[in-house]
């Protein structure tokens, strides 16, 4: 144990380790990763989509393991199977959230399918806990270059389609009567999701997804609901979290992944205190109505 | 264009199964009518019908002098439960524009006309005190209406209003009578709304639409609150008080 704890104090070297090529890389992968979830983590809440996006995440865990099986890239084998995912879950139309056994069954199933290929492909243990644990320090020339691409594309899109995706979101009964295409954005959003998804997953994996794409933004909209600053807050937490997180992981050898979740967590008790102690100060006559 | 709606030998079907048939009657521009039924009547598909949610399953129905279309700018719709629907975490003042804009592409801002439209209809309905706090915030009776703000916001010629009186108290219930008295004053609008219970409605109804026995008619709201009729509607025996006011009440 005592070796243990040695390795993981503080590094008087984190200065030169900051500036090598892998961690430029995770500097630029983790900006792009905190981007893309802070636009759709936004919509993932108040679609009450939250369960959704986790269960992709486990959706693309086979993927990862698949993808090493048959030998193509990982990135690609958790796209193919996070968009088929979300294509699926967006055609049943209905939210996830009123399928939770349903979802949670897939999900289940997904993870299975996940540990059997990765036994197949008799992957190393250090394989596995990436896809399930993230590893941002690994991040490849490559990947960036996907990411750039998942990343300028779900902003264009985005930005075209945010206004009637919100009033179909909140909205959906009135949003359709007023001619929106309630269904067909419903679909649009679960794809831009699975690849928020796919990227997220490869930053801080499988298992600590709400990290990036829900708790940033829930903490924001905890602070503000104005939709422009939500999305904006929320970005700029998962920012702070990523570029934090990475300088502390060098700084004290630990985990990126443990450093970011931690300080997205810390963000939102913070919020969640703060609100509760603004909500107990004004007196609100009218307040806990569902 | 002199009938808010038409309907000639309609009949409505949801899923394959026939609801009601036999619907023939105009609606003039301008009046508030209440559309009556035992529960799965057929109500909200008749409203879903005049939206174009719902085809029209056959005869001829024409809403504003139109066939019915989806996205039609001169309805204004408040759906049933509408804001147990909605997620808690937007604003009212959010909520209504979006009455206005939701429909767009883009990001484009809005407008000062549409930002007028918005305070308009958030005065309309005495909601500027809590336009800026979250509708989960607020309490049942202001939900309504901020719901019927954002139905508003587009300057409707017809406002659909499914439930509006559901879950809330007799003041509450009270007021919003009086918000849809004073919003058929003060804009040209003809209202259609469903209700369970047509007394808070009475004082300002000038006709109803019931469901009845699998068909749709339409009376004036004298012929329509008769003790027979309302006993044969809802199955239990009805009566009709007039009280010295003039007013009519049904009770059973």
């Amino acid at each position: 144990m005592l070796h243990v704890l040695a390795e993981i104090g503080y590094q008087s070297n984190w200065m030169d380790v900051l500036r090598a090529g892998f961690m430029r890389n995770a500097f630029i992968g983790g900006t792009l990763v905190a981007v893309a979830s802070g636009l759709i983590g936004y919509f993932v809440i108040i679609r009450r989509d939250a369960f959704a996006a986790h269960a992709l995440a486990h959706i693309g865990f086979p993927g990862a393991t698949f993808a090493v099986l048959a030998g193509i890239p990982v990135t690609l084998g958790l796209a193919v199977f996070c968009v088929s995912g979300g294509l699926a879950i967006g055609a049943l139309g209905k939210r996830v959230s009123n399928r939770e056994v349903s979802t949670g069954t897939i999900l289940a199933v997904a993870t299975g399918l996940g540990v059997l290929f990765a036994s197949l492909a008799s992957a190393n243990t250090s394989t596995i806990t990436s896809v399930l644990f993230g590893n941002l320090l690994a991040i490849s020339w490559g990947q960036l270059e996907v990411f750039a691409t998942f990343t300028g594309g779900l902003a264009i899109v985005l930005l075209v389609i945010a206004r009637p995706l919100l009033f179909a979101s909140v909205d959906p009964d009135v949003a359709a009567a007023k001619g929106v295409a309630v269904r067909g954005l419903g679909i649009a959003f679960m794809l831009l999701l699975a690849l928020a998804v796919t990227m997220a997953v490869q930053v801080v994996g499988t298992l600590l997804l709400f990290a990036l794409v829900v708790t940033p933004a829930a903490t924001a909209l905890a602070i503000t609901a104005r939709p422009v600053f939500v999305v904006g807050l929320g970005t700029g937490i998962g920012l702070m979290a990523v570029w934090i997180g990475l300088i502390l992981a060098v700084m004290f050898n630990l985990p990126p992944s443990f450093c970011i979740v931690t300080l997205v967590f810390c963000a939102w008790v913070g919020a969640l205190v703060m609100t509760r102690t603004r909500r107990t100060q004004q007196s609100r006559p009218l307040s806990s109505h569902g | 264009m002199t009938s808010s709606l038409t309907l000639e030998g309609v009949s409505a079907a949801r899923g394959g199964d026939r609801i009601w048939t036999d619907g023939s009657f105009s609606i003039g521009l301008g009046a508030i009518v209440g559309v009556i039924g035992p529960n799965g009547s057929g109500k909200t598909t008749l409203l879903q019908m005049m939206l174009g949610l719902l085809p029209v399953a056959s005869g001829t129905l024409t809403v504003l002098g139109e066939p019915p279309r989806r996205g039609n700018p001169r309805i204004g719709y408040v759906p049933q439960n509408y804001t147990a629907e909605i997620g808690e975490s937007i604003r009212c003042r959010d909520l209504v524009t979006l009455g206005r804009t939701g429909a767009r592409w883009g990001l484009g801002g809005r407008s000062g006309a549409d930002r007028a439209s918005v305070d308009a209809a958030l005065d309309a309905v005495s909601a500027q005190g809590f336009a800026d706090r979250r509708l989960s915030q607020i309490s049942g009776g202001q939900q309504q209406r901020v719901a019927i703000a954002q139905a508003l916001v587009g300057d409707p010629d017809l406002l659909l209003l499914d439930e509006p009186l559901a879950n809330l108290d007799v003041r509450h219930q009270h007021e919003i009578v009086e918000l849809l008295r004073d919003v058929h004053a003060q804009r040209e609008v003809t209202i259609f709304v469903v209700v369970h219970d047509l007394n808070p409605l009475l004082s300002i109804l000038d006709g109803a639409i019931y469901l009845l026995d699998g068909h749709a008619h339409y009376g004036a709201i004298g012929d329509v609150v008769d003790s027979e009729l309302l006993t044969h509607l809802y199955d239990t025996p009805i009566k009709v008080v007039r009280t010295a006011q003039g007013d009519l009440f049904t009770r059973s």
